[in-house]
């Protein structure tokens, strides 16, 4: 009997690191890819675009990771639905749920997906670097969701300020 | 009630900041009297990118936008050439870089392309918006969707190879560049290269054919005659990585031709309303009344004399006749006019792809070491000012950047007033309103902002007050 197969789980964070803590999804990706998990690929960006389609199809599990502006600290992780796009006004923005309707459309199937929005406070200077409140949202992100990326098993979770 | 107005207002809150928003004001009687497109453009940059070495600046540049991040990179090192004296870069550092423009305006048009103007063009202006965006496009037209997916990546990993990285590349130094492309990569890129060709030949042949087929209905759509500005090689060809800047009026009438950009502060200055964040440009000898300009596709095919590649020129010569040879000023012309430059773009990449000078190992120059210089490119939405002074000790001390959508805040402004006027009655924000006004907006590929994208975002929201700035209607959109 051969053992089921591990789950190919990928996380994109997304977000400007040179907006302060509109940084925390790219820095949750680099945390991700800093634990070297055999099975999960962590990739950052700017913002989604169309092209993630390619890589988001390759995978069981995926899980997107951005700054949100309000909403509960440190973060929120929620089952993300597919949507249907909606109406945009440039091309420099594709929500998650989008993308994730994007890739059925594509290819006729779509990953179980997740949202992590991990509360930032400070968006608005030119700067590199994240709030101290943010830093620690994402290291207590990195300590609830890390260990369990492997199995895929990301179940909404909403930890307790 | 005469002489008094009501607000409508069109509040995309897109980002922390950098969203935009309409706001159209009615007279007494109901009529538009005005549309004020606001768009919270960046700020602070500036001095983000002060007291920064300059080498550093065509890599932090990049901060500013995730989609055109190779444009500010270029403009930037452009600029940084000139600082380090680098008067005349080396045949493989400047064809390099020509390779990674042509990139990033390949992947750039094909984007918008897909995201933005295809599902205006294939399902209507009335659609329901549930259907009228690129996952619509995805399920009804799955081909043409999987194309313009291909097609952005094909220009990203032009990039990759070009500038090392997707974001964040650092490929252009001043001086020139810090590699070459390999054979390998060259192998890789011209065996899809045809494949480019091909399905930029259908984007263009569904714009034109689109266009031709509504001539009427966009010639009374936010058109109206402008003044166009664009950079334009000595002979008079279109170059979007480096010549002169031509400005041609609305009968194409030279304005001025061949201007060295160092100088562009003589010829292009920028006035301040207070109800805006952004500037508005204008041709200093015409004044601000009459002085306004377009930038990007539609204005560089109609500025250039011709394209230096062969299907594009003769996509150029079938645009031109179509407005019988004068300059094309329909706003939704921009969308022809853009897969003009994606067929210019891969027909580039193909002619560069076969240059033995991108082997070359001849990457850097230096000369005499200068103070101040301005960088200019063609962005795939328009002409991108980068200027900037260095001090002794190698820090920046001043960076003053124009952006395309800066100078095309004029047209914009007025294609807005023209379809809220067309559209607009009575105390109701319709959803035919809204769509058009987001469909004149697109035409141009406005980028709203270059700064943030966190969750949180609000939709695009319509709000109707009366004079006293009561809410009579709300509208948002899906």
């Amino acid at each position: 009997m051969s053992a089921a197969r591990e789950p190919r789980v990928l996380v994109l964070g997304y977000g400007n690191p040179g907006r302060q803590d509109d940084g925390l999804g790219p820095a949750f990706a680099e945390r991700v890819y800093a634990l070297a998990l055999p099975n999960v690929t962590a990739e950052a960006d700017y913002q989604l675009t169309v092209e993630d389609a390619l890589t988001v199809t390759g995978h069981d599990v995926v899980l997107f990771a951005d700054a949100c502006l309000e909403g509960a600290a440190p973060f929120t992780l929620s089952r993300l639905e597919e949507q249907s796009g909606g109406s945009s006004l440039d091309s420099h923005r594709l929500s998650a749920g989008a993308l994730l309707g994007l890739t059925r459309a594509l290819f006729g199937r779509a990953p179980q997906a997740y949202l992590l929005a991990l509360r930032g406070y400070a968006f608005d200077g030119f700067e590199e670097g994240l709030t101290p409140q943010a830093r620690a949202n994402l290291e207590a992100a990195v300590a609830a969701v890390g260990p369990r990326l492997s199995t895929g098993a990301l179940e909404a979770h909403q930890p307790a300020p | 009630m005469s002489g008094q107005t009501r607000t409508v207002t069109i509040e995309p809150v897109t980002r922390v900041e950098g969203h935009g928003k309409v706001t159209i004001l009615l007279d007494g009687q109901g009529q538009v009297s005005q549309a004020r497109l606001h768009i919270v453009e960046f700020r602070g940059f500036e001095r983000f990118i002060q007291g920064r070495p300059y080498w550093e600046v065509p890599v932090l540049v990049q901060r500013l936008c995730g989609i055109c991040p190779v444009s500010h990179h270029l403009a930037a090192a452009k600029a940084m050439d000139l600082i380090v004296g680098a008067e005349r870069l080396t045949p493989t550092a400047e064809k390099i870089r020509r390779l990674m423009h042509a990139g990033q305006v390949f992947q750039s048009h094909a984007l918008h392309f897909f995201h933005l103007a295809s599902p205006d063009l294939l399902f209507g202006f009335d659609a329901d918006p549930a259907v009228r965006n690129i996952v619509g496009v995805a399920r009804q037209h799955p081909e043409l969707a999987r194309q313009g997916v291909l097609m952005r990546k094909f220009g990203q990993e032009i990039i990759l190879a070009t500038a090392g990285k997707k974001i964040h590349g650092t490929g252009a130094v001043p001086g020139g560049v810090n590699k070459n492309l390999s054979p390998a990569e060259r192998d890789a890129f011209l065996s899809q290269i045809d494949q480019m060709l091909l399905w930029s030949r259908s984007a263009l042949q569904l714009a034109r054919d689109y266009t031709e087929a509504h001539l009427d209905e966009l010639a009374a759509f936010g058109s109206f005659g402008s003044n166009h500005v664009a950079l334009v090689r000595a002979d008079g060809a279109m170059d979007l990585y480096h010549g002169g800047l031509r400005a041609i009026g609305p009968d194409g009438a030279t304005l001025f031709d061949h201007v060295d950009y160092q100088a562009y502060f003589h010829y292009i200055a920028e006035e301040v309303k207070p109800w805006s964040y952004m500037k508005f440009p204008f041709i200093s000898s015409l004044g601000p009344e009459s002085g306004w300009y377009r930038v990007g596709p539609l204005a560089r095919v109609n500025a250039c004399d011709f394209i230096p590649t062969p299907e594009a020129e003769q996509a150029r010569q079938a645009f031109k006749a179509a407005s019988g040879g004068r300059p094309n000023n329909l706003t939704m012309a921009y969308h022809w006019a853009r897969m003009i430059e994606l067929l210019y773009a891969a027909e580039t990449i193909r002619d560069l792809l076969h240059d033995p000078d991108l082997q070359g190992h001849d990457l850097l120059v230096q000369g005499e070491r200068r103070d101040e210089a301005v960088g200019l490119i063609e962005a795939p939405r328009g002409t991108l000012f980068h200027h900037y002074r260095v001090d002794r000790n190698d820090q920046v001390t001043l960076a003053n950047l124009i952006v395309s959508t800066t100078h095309n805040n004029t047209p914009m402004n007025r294609a807005v007033t023209d379809v809220a006027r067309r559209f607009l009655g009575g105390a109701t924000v319709t959803e035919g309103l809204l769509n058009r006004i987001e469909v004149a907006i697109r035409a141009y590929d406005p980028c709203l902002s270059c700064a943030t994208h966190a969750l949180g975002q609000m939709p695009l929201a319509v709000e109707l007050r009366d004079a006293a700035g009561n809410l009579l209607d709300r509208r948002v959109s899906s």
